[in-house]
């Protein structure tokens, strides 16, 4: 009996890092469809869903890099109605957020999800300073990282008339325990 | 003193690359008992089988050992063999020095020593090997076909004609199956039943035929050839001798709202019933669930009504019981139901239909007359989606595997749909096309090239109803993905064609096994397509798996080939390696007590016990009694008899005794 | 009754009026909602970006919090602070070492046994208890909304059936209202883009959902998530930009409109709250039905 793999990958592919790190197997990808067809934004992509697995399939360098500076895969509501249709159950939300992790750390991400990610620090900074989100604090910090300083400014006012916005943040009382978890975990406060 | 011949064989290079083969018949040599050895590469062969017979017949040997491949290979030839050449077939044993030495070991000299022991073992069990002869069974030459659908017809008319009696049990009131539901059959469009209803005649004039429907297999007991089956004739409330098949009563019967099964849902039918009009018989069948009578209330319309006084209400079910050879299982299929489709409505969208269901809208004797009709609201279609694989090959939903017909059938229905209306525009969402058969290919173009049909590769996420349409949304992944969405009309899944229901629960009463679907088991996928895993049942058509009517015809075909084979001889010959409970001289008479544990061990149920009795017919002792004709030799009972009486032939204690020690 | 109280960020400013009407209805209820001390963001979707440990482990914290009050069952009336909370749930149950190594992170022990349940878990509990507590005047047509994160991923919600789920419905149902038939129970309103960054998306898919309920004819459009709410009702404005259309059918919160159902004072529901006014119409008649004999 041989003792070689039956999928005998190249290690670099992204096709392979996916399996490893997330355990989805894209070879089971049969390329139906029914996640685009399901997909709320699929219309909004560029590269719908089973269009990046099929790409990832090849593991080609030249297609990885296509779906890793697409624009597609950060339009990713992670609302999961691909993943509960299909028929293969391949858990594609995961796969995305793989592919962003992969392109930010690839220095590839497309210009476009300059905001998306603008907003995953200035709320993960409030966190990790609070230990509870404080919104103002997120939007002020979100509209400084991204320049977009006007945006919404009337619907702020209007959330405050409302009593919606707190102006100043609520913590927790343990913010030493929340410091330790964000060090233990991601090395650093951000 | 025995004179065994070792032949050892080097089976080309799979034992002869990895064993020594030259010097393990150098040492066999000089085992005690064994009086010639030789080696060669190809022992099955002509040549081969030769020297083994020139051997026996130059040294006088009383035995041999063949060592070479897995006894299930050969053990048959070399019997064959050792036969010709005037031995009892039951001297012969093979020792495998393939599959349990060469193939898992690798080359070294302790393989080889391995060989060499593997021959040993063998040598010392073949001198205490005694002859036996093959026990002879009677066949009853008739058989028994369970399924009353297209393939138990074949099968049944096919065996019916070889000149044997069968035995046709189908459990729904009239014969046809599926078949009898369809409107045309592809590739040829030929009216389904225009093709069928001749045979379903056939079968209840043959006079080899009886035929039983509404009737099912109640109990199963015995074994190949010899098969006692209790069928369960369900009471009609009707007299089959009386009946004229009038009609009448199904005119007078005051309840209307039965759902029609054979409608598939989309119509109505009385309490009094023949489930179409062409049904063989055309004798109607009281539906006593529904019956107001058999609710308790007052009726008997029906009664009145019969000219000739055939409506028995104090009908009563029957047993029937029946000596068969052959069983052969034709219970056909089930179709997935729109209710297991969440994302297209849970079953609740009356517009979102399964194919069959299409079917009975096209078919002519259909609920619509062979029109096209929304079921929401009886108005022609304009736009239908037709979905396929719907249900197949999906993980998620746990059907793995392919329909295998739905593709040429969903092609048809688009066409009958543009044949019908030619203003109805037809879509297909498809994963794959799969039309191989003889004319199938060219079917599905005509559907594409002529009719207009147009085929979009995708699989359909969700359909939802808006403003009395169907939102279909679907995607195109020949466009990259594109998201489709259709406002239709109707839409037909080409839904998951699944094991019958009551499939399982036939299966355990004949012990046949199923696959992990449900499905029945073949003997071997490729050679013994027909066969069961229990001998003497055969299979036919889609019980086995999803397939066409032409693979069913031919498959039931081949199944009565089989059957008949069977019942061509009137004696089934037997491998003697069977237990036996030993006797004795008076006054013991036997070492078994008459504990009977085996009896209730024995997983065949061939054992019982006999009487001893003196001329007087006084009771001495009772010990147990194996049947040579149900034993399988599994040793079960051996091991666990307390005083050893029993002992199992070519297998005996002694035997494997001496095969450990001379390890 | 108690259970465990897990409020999350959004309900102690945005979606304040969420946190006033659980409160007020719960009370009616006779459900007294501990709130698990100094609990912390669940982490919602940035975290899981930063990294999978932070992700579980912030998510976990609050389990452990929650076990170490003694709390066995913690409801998180936010959808998202459910899905992210039930999640770390799943994974942490029945596995030891798992456990293990987020208590040596978190600094406080968690073995594995805390259950998180959503609003609607939680109300269909009482489904007699709200029938009984209404006058049943609450005759409205209603488009119950649930969103992705109650009922999906299935192996996270574990929870009613994944397309065209009923429990809202049910539970509206019992308190007399009307829920409709209408499909986009289940249809994402575009939150995983986030309201701030691609705010043009979000009108269109949360406009889908507007429209289909204003066709329906409800009155209001339920829900039990703060994200739902905020993108279907905050953001009015772009939705009828984009439909050019003037739609103000009002989005409630569950626990408001079964207040509502309730007679608890509007101001307690927090309705003064809602961006698009709360303003409902008379309630539908009443239907008397009577016993058909069904003679065919």
């Amino acid at each position: 009996m041989s003792s070689i793999s039956h999928h005998d990958r190249q290690t670099t592919s992204l096709a392979n890092k996916i399996q490893e790190v997330t355990g989805v197997a894209l070879q089971n990808c049969y390329q139906c469809g029914k996640c685009a067809a399901g997909c709320p934004v699929a219309g909004d992509m560029e590269m719908p869903s089973c269009q990046v697995l099929r790409l990832l399939q090849y593991e080609s360098p030249d297609y990885d890099r296509r779906v890793l500076e697409s624009e597609s895969i950060w339009l990713c509501l992670s609302c999961d109605t691909c993943h509960s249709r299909c028929p293969q159950t391949i858990n594609t939300p995961k796969v995305m957020y793989f592919l962003r992790e992969e392109a930010v750390r690839q220095g590839l991400a497309h210009p476009k999800s300059k905001d998306a990610q603008a907003f995953h620090k200035a709320f993960l900074g409030s966190v990790a300073r609070h230990g509870r989100l404080h919104e103002i604090g997120m939007l002020m910090n979100y509209k400084v990282r991204t320049g977009h300083l006007f945006q919404d400014m009337t619907l702020g006012s209007k959330l405050y008339q409302k009593g919606k916005l707190e102006l100043l943040p609520h913590g927790v009382e343990d913010k030493a325990a929340v410091k330790k978890l964000f060090k233990r975990t991601t090395g650093n406060k951000e | 003193m025995s004179r065994l011949g070792v032949f050892v064989c080097h089976c080309g290079e799979n034992i002869g690359a990895t064993v020594d083969v030259t010097e393990v018949a150098e040492r066999c040599k000089h085992m005690p008992g064994v009086a010639h050895a030789e080696d060669y590469k190809y022992l099955c062969s002509n040549p081969g089988q030769n020297k083994i017979k020139q051997a026996i017949e130059e040294h006088q040997l009383d035995g041999v050992v063949v060592a070479a491949c897995s006894p299930r290979m050969h053990e048959p030839t070399f019997r064959r063999a050792v036969t010709d050449a005037g031995l009892n077939a039951y001297m012969c044993e093979v020792a495998n020095l393939r599959e349990h030495c060469s193939w898992v070991h690798e080359k070294a000299d302790s393989t080889t020593e391995k060989a060499i022991d593997l021959v040993r073992l063998q040598v010392e069990k073949v001198k205490r090997n005694k002859p036996l002869d093959t026990i002879q069974v009677p066949i009853t030459r008739s058989a028994l076909v369970i399924g009353g659908g297209i393939a138990g017809i074949q099968a049944a008319l096919d065996i019916a004609d070889s000149g044997h009696k069968v035995i046709m049990v189908e459990r729904s009131p009239a014969l046809g199956g599926h078949m009898a539901q369809l409107s045309e059959t592809f590739p040829t469009l030929d009216c389904s039943q225009c093709i069928l209803t001749p045979r379903m005649v056939d079968v209840s004039r043959h006079p080899n035929i009886t035929l039983l429907t509404y009737s099912e297999v109640e109990h199963v007991e015995g074994f190949i050839g010899n098969f006692k089956v209790a069928i369960r004739k369900r009471a009609r409330m009707v007299d089959e001798d009386l009946c004229t098949g009038c009609g009448e009563c199904l005119q007078k019967c005051p309840t209307k709202n039965v759902a029609d099964s054979f409608n598939e849902g989309l119509s109505m039918r009385r309490a009094i019933y023949v489930p179409f009009a062409q049904a063989v018989p055309n004798i109607p069948v009281i539906d006593t669930e529904n019956c107001r009578k058999f609710q308790g209330k007052k009726c008997d319309r029906c009664a009145k009504a019969c000219p000739t006084k055939a409506i028995k209400f104090d009908q009563k079910d029957q047993i029937i019981n029946v000596e068969v050879g052959a069983i052969v299982v034709a219970t056909g299929y089930q179709v997935m139901g729109t209710e297991r489709f969440p994302e297209y409505g849970y079953g609740t969208y009356p517009d979102v239909i399964t194919g069959l269901q299409f079917e009975r809208y096209a078919s002519a004797s259909g609920p619509t007359q062979g029109v096209i009709k929304r079921p929401s609201d009886g108005k022609e279609p304009e736009t239908v989606v037709f979905l396929a694989c719907s249900g197949s090959r999906d993980a998620a939903k746990g059907v793995k595997y392919c329909s295998k017909i739905c593709c040429m059938y969903t092609a048809k229905h688009a066409m009958l749909l543009k044949h019908k209306n030619h203003h109805a525009k037809a879509y297909v969402f498809y994963m794959d096309i799969r039309s191989a058969g003889k004319n199938y290919d060219e079917f599905v173009r005509r559907a594409i090239e002529e009719d207009g049909v147009k085929y979009i590769r995708g699989r359909v996420s969700r359909i939802y109803e808006e403003d009395g349409k169907l939102i279909v949304k679907g995607a195109d992944t020949l466009l990259g993905g594109e998201p489709v969405e259709i406002k239709a009309d109707m839409v037909v899944l080409a839904s998951a064609a699944l094991p019958n229901h009551g499939q399982g629960e036939l299966a355990q009463k004949l012990h046949v096994g199923t696959d992990p679907y449900g499905f029945v088991a073949e003997a071997h996928p490729k050679l013994r397509p027909v066969e069961t895993t229990s001998a003497g049942i055969f299979l036919a058509g889609a019980c086995q798996s999803p397939r066409d009517i032409p693979e069913t015809v031919g498959q039931a075909s081949a199944a009565a080939a089989k059957v008949t084979a069977l019942l061509s001889r009137s004696h089934l010959a037997r491998e003697p390696l069977v237990a036996e409970v030993n006797r004795k001289p008076a006054p013991q008479f036997s070492d078994c007590t008459g504990c009977l544990l085996c009896e209730t061990a024995c997983p065949y149920q061939a054992i019982g016990h006999e009487e001893i009795k003196d001329r007087n017919g006084n009771v001495l002792k009772t010990v147990a009694k194996i049947n040579p004709g149900l034993c399988q030799g599994c040793g079960t009972c051996v091991s666990l008899c307390r005083t050893k009486a029993i002992d199992l032939h070519g297998y005996s204690n002694e035997q494997i005794f001496a095969e450990i020690m001379s390890l | 009754m108690r259970i465990g109280y897990y409020p999350g960020c959004s309900l102690t400013s945005s979606a304040r009026e969420y946190d006033e009407s659980v409160r007020a209805v719960c009370e009616v209820l006779d459900l007294t909602l501990v709130e698990i001390p100094d609990w912390n963001c669940c982490g919602a979707s940035s975290a899981h970006v930063a990294s999978e440990e932070l992700a579980l482990s912030l998510r976990a914290r609050n389990l452990a919090l929650a076990e170490a009050a003694g709390l066995d069952e913690i409801l998180a009336p936010c959808a998202a602070c459910f899905s992210r909370l039930a999640s770390a749930s799943v994974e942490l149950a029945d596995n030891p070492q798992k456990c293990q190594a987020v208590s040596e992170v978190v600094g406080m022990p968690y073995s594995g046994g805390v259950k998180v349940l959503n609003m609607l878990a939680v109300l269909e509990r009482f489904k007699d208890e709200i029938a009984a507590k209404t006058d049943q005047s609450f005759r409205h047509k209603v488009a119950c909304y649930y969103g992705c994160l109650l009922v999906r991923p299935t192996k996270v919600a574990q929870f009613d059936r994944v397309e065209d789920p009923q429990s809202m419905d049910q539970i509206m149902a019992a308190a007399g209202a009307k829920p409709v038939r209408w499909s986009s129970k289940t249809e994402c309103c575009g939150t995983g883009l986030s309201t701030i960054t691609r705010t043009e998306l979000v009108a269109n898919l949360s406009g889908r959902i507007v429209a289909d309920a204003a066709k329906r004819e409800a009155v209001a459009i339920v829900t039990a998530c703060p994200m739902c709410q905020t993108n279907l009702d905050m953001r009015r404005p772009e939705i009828n930009q984009k439909l050019q259309e003037e739609h103000r059918i009002p989005v409630l919160y569950v626990t408001q409109a079964l207040g509502l159902a309730m007679g608890i004072d509007p101001q307690r529901l927090g309705l003064h709250r809602n961006m698009v006014p709360v303003e409902l119409p008379e309630p539908e008649p009443e239907v008397v039905t009577t016993d058909d004999d069904d003679e065919d």
